[in-house]
């Protein structure tokens, strides 16, 4: 199991959306679909039609950057991030 | 009682500003829509309330709450395009409900319906066919912050007649639900290079038609106001008077088809109220002549902006005023413009001022 760590700016949205979930998923599409499928609508957020990640959503597997296609391992961590910059 | 209440929209949520009737004394609640970027709201003839919004990180849709704001859902659920279109839905703008239908605008350029009070939504048009319509979605051939579909006119009773206006291109007409769209853009001016049809190419900022005669509305755009006596087929430009031709923000009176009021802004980087004095202007002869309303405004150091859903008149028999700037103020006249309030401060910048009554 994936454990995915998702943004807390999605929480508002989805009814009983914890900030961490653990997915059985081979990339980061895969976990992004199981994730649509639990809660539906929450690939809508992260991603355009396509899917593409939207612009500001990061994702990094562990630790290093990734995109849809990356690989997710039976005991990766995936970080989802709602990218910050200026301040 | 009947209360009034007014819509705010922010770049930082929604906030709602409620009074005990009068007018004069109001209470604030926000901010609400968890935050997200809020570019228009309304109040729908059921009482329910919807917010356009664009998050930088998860999309466009809207927001509803039937509870007057108390708790709040979230849909884009059909605000798409079809799978294999090269349009994306990167912001929902303009907002608009008739006859048990909500309507929203896009950017890139499209019309969405609701008919299910917005939990889900359907396209009604990416106004194919309409005159500029293959270069208006380019990037490159748009303003920062391009809102797209501004703004939507329903006429109540028959939803195939619509009116929109496609920033910085054109106002369109459909008669037919969406099919085929016209251009209502004569005697407008522009001071740029025309495209190859010059029947668009005018970048109409705000429409303002009169509650009390449909034949007048008023419109602020780029390089000028105009009024139509004819619903929009023709304009006359009203200039003339006003310290700056660039504006935004404008209103129409409630029971008078002959006043209007518009808010001039410096049109360079600034855009902000001429010489840091805030100022809203006014004409009781349908642009023949303008005042300068100034009385409890400030008039020192004041560098206001009000964007274009910025204004807003309700419709009270004595009516209320209101617009809001960028900075974060909204001022209040309950005399037809003739002094102002300031009744609320130090919110983030405003981006829409609605007014709704409420029992």
């Amino acid at each position: 199991m994936a454990d995915v760590h998702l943004p807390s700016t999605l929480k508002p949205l989805f009814d009983g959306l914890p900030r961490r979930v653990d997915v059985d998923a081979a990339t980061v599409a895969d976990a992004l679909a199981e994730l649509d499928r639990r809660w539906p609508g929450l690939q809508d957020r992260l991603c355009h039609p396509g899917p593409q990640l939207r612009t500001h959503i990061h994702v990094y597997v562990d630790g290093e950057r990734g995109d849809l296609a990356t690989p997710v391992g039976e005991r990766s961590r995936l970080d989802v991030i709602a990218a910050i910059s200026g301040g | 009682m009947a209360k009034p209440v007014l819509l705010v929209g922010t770049r930082k949520g929604l906030f709602l500003l409620e009074s005990d009737g009068d007018r004069r004394d109001w209470t604030m609640r926000g901010p609400l829509c968890d935050g997200w970027p809020i570019y228009n709201a309304i109040l729908d003839e059921d009482g329910t309330l919807f917010a356009t919004a664009a998050s930088e990180w998860h999309g466009a849709g809207v927001w509803r709450s039937r509870d007057l704001g108390e708790t709040w859902e979230f849909s884009s659920e059909g605000i798409a395009y079809p799978e294999g279109s090269d349009l994306k839905v990167n912001k929902v703008s303009g907002l608009a409900a008739a006859d048990g239908r909500l309507l929203v605008g896009a950017e890139n350029i499209g019309l969405f319906e609701s008919r299910d009070g917005g939990q889900t939504f359907s396209l009604v048009s990416t106004l194919d066919g309409a005159s500029g319509r293959d270069t208006w979605n380019d990037p490159s051939m748009q303003a920062p912050g391009h809102l797209g579909l501004s703004a939507i006119f329903p006429d109540p009773g028959d939803e195939q007649k619509i009116r929109v206006i496609v920033q910085g291109n054109s106002i369109f007409d459909t008669d037919d639900g969406g099919k085929t769209w016209t251009p209502r853009n004569r005697g407008l001016r522009r001071e740029w290079p025309a495209p190859p049809d010059p029947e668009v190419g005018f970048c109409v900022h705000k429409l303002a038609p009169s509650p009390v005669d449909e034949q007048r509305w008023f419109q602020q755009n780029h390089v000028g106001t105009w009024r139509s006596d004819d619903g929009g087929a023709n304009w006359i430009e009203i200039t003339e008077g006003l310290p700056s031709q660039f504006g935004f923000a404008c209103a129409a009176h409630a029971h008078d088809r002959d006043t209007f009021y518009t808010t001039v802004l410096d049109p360079l980087h600034t855009r902000t109220m001429p010489n840091g004095e805030c100022a809203v202007w006014r004409t009781r002869d349908a642009g023949g002549s303008w005042q300068k309303l100034t009385k409890g405004l400030p008039q020192r150091d004041a560098h206001l902006g009000v964007l274009r859903e910025g204004m807003v008149a309700d419709r009270e028999d004595d009516f209320g005023l209101y617009f809001g700037t960028s900075t974060g103020q909204i001022f209040a006249s309950i005399d037809e413009g003739d002094s102002w309030s300031q009744i609320a401060d130090f919110l983030p910048s405003i981006s829409s001022v609605r007014v709704a009554t409420v029992a």
